[in-house]
C-alpha cells in the first residue's frame, strides 16, 4: 500500500510525464486548445495506460524478451482501439474534437516507456499504481496547459466565461500558442525550482 | 493531376506543416534538433519511411480492411506496418549501404514512435487519397518535417552562444523559438 501511494505521487509530481520527463508531447501540444479536450485526452490516455500496464504486467513472464516491443505495441493498440470505439459511441463530440490524436495514443511515448520501464518488470499492484499516477499526472499537466491556453486565447475556462471584458489572444489557441504556452510553463517550473534552492534569481 | 499533386505536396509541407501546424512528430522534433547535420539525417530517414508507409497502408486499407470490412483493425494494422517497415528499412540499409546505415543508425528505431508517420497514414485515409496522392502526401509531410527540424536546429545552434536567463535555459527557450517559427508559418494560411 505504501509503495502504491508512492507510485501515484511519483507519477503526479516527482516524475510528472509532461513537465518533468517530457513524454507525450504531441497530444500535450496538439489538443490542448480547451480544458475539456485536455481532460478527455488525459482520461483516454489513462485508460490505455492502465489497461496496457495490467496486461503487460500479467504477461511479463510469458513474453519472450526478443519480441517484447512488438508485443507491447499490439497490446497498447488493442486498448487504443477500444477507447476509440467507446468515445465514438458515448462522447461523439469529444471524439470529433480530438480527431486523429485518438488513434495516435498508440505512439504516445509515455505509454511504451511505462510498459518498458515499469510494467514489464514489476508486479500487478505496482503497475496499476504507476499507471494511475502517470495517467493522472499526464491529465493534470495537459489540463492545466489547456486551461492556460483557453483562458488567454478565449477568456473562458471549461467554456465558462471568466474574463468578460478581456480581448482574447487568439494566437494562444493556434499551434504557435501551444509551443509558447508550454515553453512559458516549463520556464515557470524551472524558476520555482531555482528560487526554492535559494540560488541566484534568474 | 500534376497540379493536384503539387497542391498536396505544398499543403503537407508548408501550409499544413506537420510540426508547426498539426503538431505531430514533436518528440523527435525536440529530441534531434540539436545540430543541422543530424536533423538532415533524421529527415532523410523519415522521408523514406513516410513514403513507403503511405503506399503500404493505402494498399492495406483498400485491399484488406475495406475489402473485408475490418476498418476497426486500422490502428493495430497501421502501427504494425510502420514498425515492420522501419525494421525492414533498417535491415535493407545495413546490407546495401553501410555508410548510410552508420549515418542514420541511431535514428531508424526512433521513427516507429514518431507520431507523424502513423499520423500521415491515418490522415491519408481520412482525406480519401488514392495511391499516388498518398505517396506524395507522405513525401510532402516528410519534407515539412525535415524543414522544421533544420529550421529549429539552425536556431538552436546559434542560441548556444548566448547567455539566457536560467529559467529559460534548455527546453523552454527552444519551445518558444519553435512557437515563433510556427507563428511565421501561419502566414502561409489560405494560399490555395
Amino acid at each position: 500500500m505504501e509503495n502504491f501511494l508512492k507510485d501515484i505521487k511519483n507519477g503526479i509530481i516527482t516524475e510528472n510525464p509532461v513537465f518533468v520527463m517530457l513524454l507525450g508531447m504531441c497530444p500535450a501540444l496538439g489538443i490542448t486548445t480547451t480544458a475539456i479536450n485536455g481532460i478527455g485526452m488525459g482520461l483516454a490516455t489513462t485508460f490505455v495506460l492502465l489497461g496496457s500496464n495490467i496486461v503487460i504486467s500479467l504477461l511479463r513472464k510469458v513474453i519472450p524478451n526478443e519480441v517484447r516491443i512488438p508485443s507491447f505495441i499490439v497490446i497498447i493498440a488493442t486498448f487504443v482501439t477500444l477507447v476509440d470505439m467507446l468515445m465514438n459511441a458515448f462522447f461523439p463530440g469529444l471524439h470529433d474534437a480530438l480527431g486523429v490524436f485518438i488513434p495516435l495514443i498508440v505512439v504516445n511515448c509515455l505509454i511504451l516507456q511505462r510498459a518498458e520501464a515499469m510494467a514489464s518488470k514489476n508486479s500487478l499492484g505496482r503497475a496499476v499504481g504507476d499507471a494511475l499516477g502517470m495517467g493522472l499526472g499526464f491529465t493534470l499537466a495537459i489540463t492545466s496547459l489547456a486551461a492556460f491556453r483557453e483562458i488567454l486565447g478565449n477568456g473562458t475556462i471549461f467554456e465558462f466565461t471568466i474574463l468578460p471584458n478581456f480581448i482574447p489572444l487568439r494566437v494562444m489557441t493556434q499551434s504557435s500558442g501551444a509551443f509558447i504556452a508550454l515553453g512559458l510553463m516549463l520556464a515557470f517550473i524551472k524558476w520555482v525550482e531555482i528560487t526554492k534552492k535559494g540560488g541566484s534569481r534568474a | 493531376m500534376i497540379t493536384n499533386i503539387l497542391v498536396i505536396v505544398a499543403s503537407a509541407a508548408i501550409i499544413n506543416n506537420f510540426v508547426f501546424k498539426q503538431l505531430l512528430g514533436i518528440c523527435p522534433f525536440l529530441g534531434v534538433s540539436n545540430k543541422v547535420e543530424t536533423s538532415l539525417g533524421m529527415g532523410a530517414a523519415v522521408t523514406f519511411v513516410m513514403a513507403m508507409a503511405s503506399a503500404v497502408t493505402w494498399a492495406i486499407q483498400v485491399y484488406i480492411l475495406e475489402a473485408f470490412s475490418l476498418e476497426y483493425l486500422q490502428t493495430i494494422m497501421f502501427i504494425l506496418v510502420v514498425a515492420t517497415l522501419v525494421q525492414l528499412v533498417e535491415m535493407f540499409i545495413k546490407k546495401s549501404s553501410p555508410t548510410l546505415y552508420k549515418a542514420l543508425g541511431v535514428f531508424l528505431p526512433l521513427i516507429t514512435t514518431n507520431c507523424a508517420v502513423l499520423g500521415v497514414a491515418l490522415l491519408n485515409v481520412r482525406s480519401e487519397y488514392g495511391l499516388v496522392e498518398s505517396v506524395f502526401s507522405g513525401i510532402g509531410a516528410a519534407i515539412g518535417f525535415t524543414l522544421a527540424l533544420v529550421l529549429l536546429a539552425g536556431i538552436r545552434e546559434s542560441l548556444e552562444e548566448y547567455e539566457l536567463p536560467k529559467a529559460f535555459d534548455g527546453l523552454p527557450i527552444v519551445l518558444i523559438s519553435a512557437g515563433i517559427i510556427a507563428l511565421a508559418f501561419t502566414g502561409f494560411q489560405g494560399f490555395f
